[in-house]
């Protein structure tokens, strides 16, 4: 229960911020990404804000044995810098240029209720659904050739 | 730079770390939305209260915002019905297949200090002003 507060919590800090920011507004992100046109820096002062409380956060949590209301803390196991990586980040960045919405935001705009969003997120399940049994045939295919 | 407004930015960039760290202190888990939203759809029946929690809190917050600000701002979605569904594939696709999007990577990977995050960030962002460069400055959409 403790679990599912604290994680109501952060949710809701984290969706205000995405407000008070601007980054809620794909039009705002899109104005940070066109750097040829009227620039506006704002997308990395957000950034800069969130690394500002974060990397200090992280840098005392990795000291410590565990959280407070978990047995363990779930660090990513990933290290590698692969083709797998840049591809995916590459086909994210088209799809956040062509919108301005990445996941955090799309959930967030589920607030305002424009139609838009919700296509959005449903198209975001689906690539991911896809991307997800993609990955899969792809380990079963390397499994059977080894 | 017409539209920067620097002091909201900074603010509640803040509140998004701030949040960042609450799930890592509390419940040591990544603020990453791609990966808690995936495992909210791939494994629904495991460990799916603080999932939904936090997702519904991203929802909350911003109802929250709505309210205290009389609709002051809304979210404005440029891009056409097509575009909206292309975009969302992609970007469904694209964070699944590199593991995290722009607060995994971008906010709890870099916080992390760690190259693999640092990497899928600068292909991001330059994958995206490209992308936006084109649609504006070559077809001038």
């Amino acid at each position: 229960m403790e679990r599912v507060l604290a994680a109501l919590g952060a949710g809701v800090l984290f969706g205000l911020g995405l407000c008070v920011s601007g980054m809620v507004n794909p039009a705002k992100v899109l104005a940070f990404l066109d750097i040829a046109g009227a620039w506006d820096p704002s997308l990395i002062v957000v950034m800069g804000g969130a690394l500002l409380v974060a990397l200090p956060a992280y840098r005392l949590a990795m000291g410590r044995a565990r959280p407070l209301f978990a047995e363990r803390f779930a660090w990513p196991t990933a290290s590698v810098i692969d083709g797998r990586l840049i591809a995916g980040a590459a086909l994210f960045g088209i799809g956040w240029g062509l919108v301005g919405f990445c996941p955090g935001p799309a959930i967030a705009s589920f607030a305002f209720g424009l139609p838009k969003s919700f296509l959005f997120a449903a198209a975001m399940a689906g690539g991911a659904a896809f991307a997800r049994l993609t990955l899969a045939n792809h380990r079963e295919r390397v499994a059977a050739s080894a | 730079m017409e539209g920067f407004t620097p002091v909201p930015a900074l603010i509640g960039g803040l509140m998004i770390g701030a949040a960042a760290a609450l799930l890592l202190w509390l419940n040591g888990r990544i603020a990453g939305v791609s990966g808690i939203a995936w495992g909210l759809i791939a494994r629904p029946r495991e460990d799916s209260g603080w999932r939904l929690a936090f997702l519904g809190g991203l929802v909350l917050g911003a109802l929250l915002y709505r309210l205290a600000s009389g609709d002051a701002v809304m979210p404005n979605i440029e891009a056409s019905w097509a575009a909206v569904l292309l975009g969302g594939i992609l970007v469904g696709f694209g964070t699944q297949l590199s593991g995290g999007c722009t607060s995994g990577h971008g906010v709890c990977g870099i916080a992390r200090l760690s190259p693999r995050s640092a990497a899928a960030t600068l292909t991001f962002m330059a994958s995206a002003m490209i992308t936006v460069f084109v649609a504006r400055h070559v077809f001038g959409a």
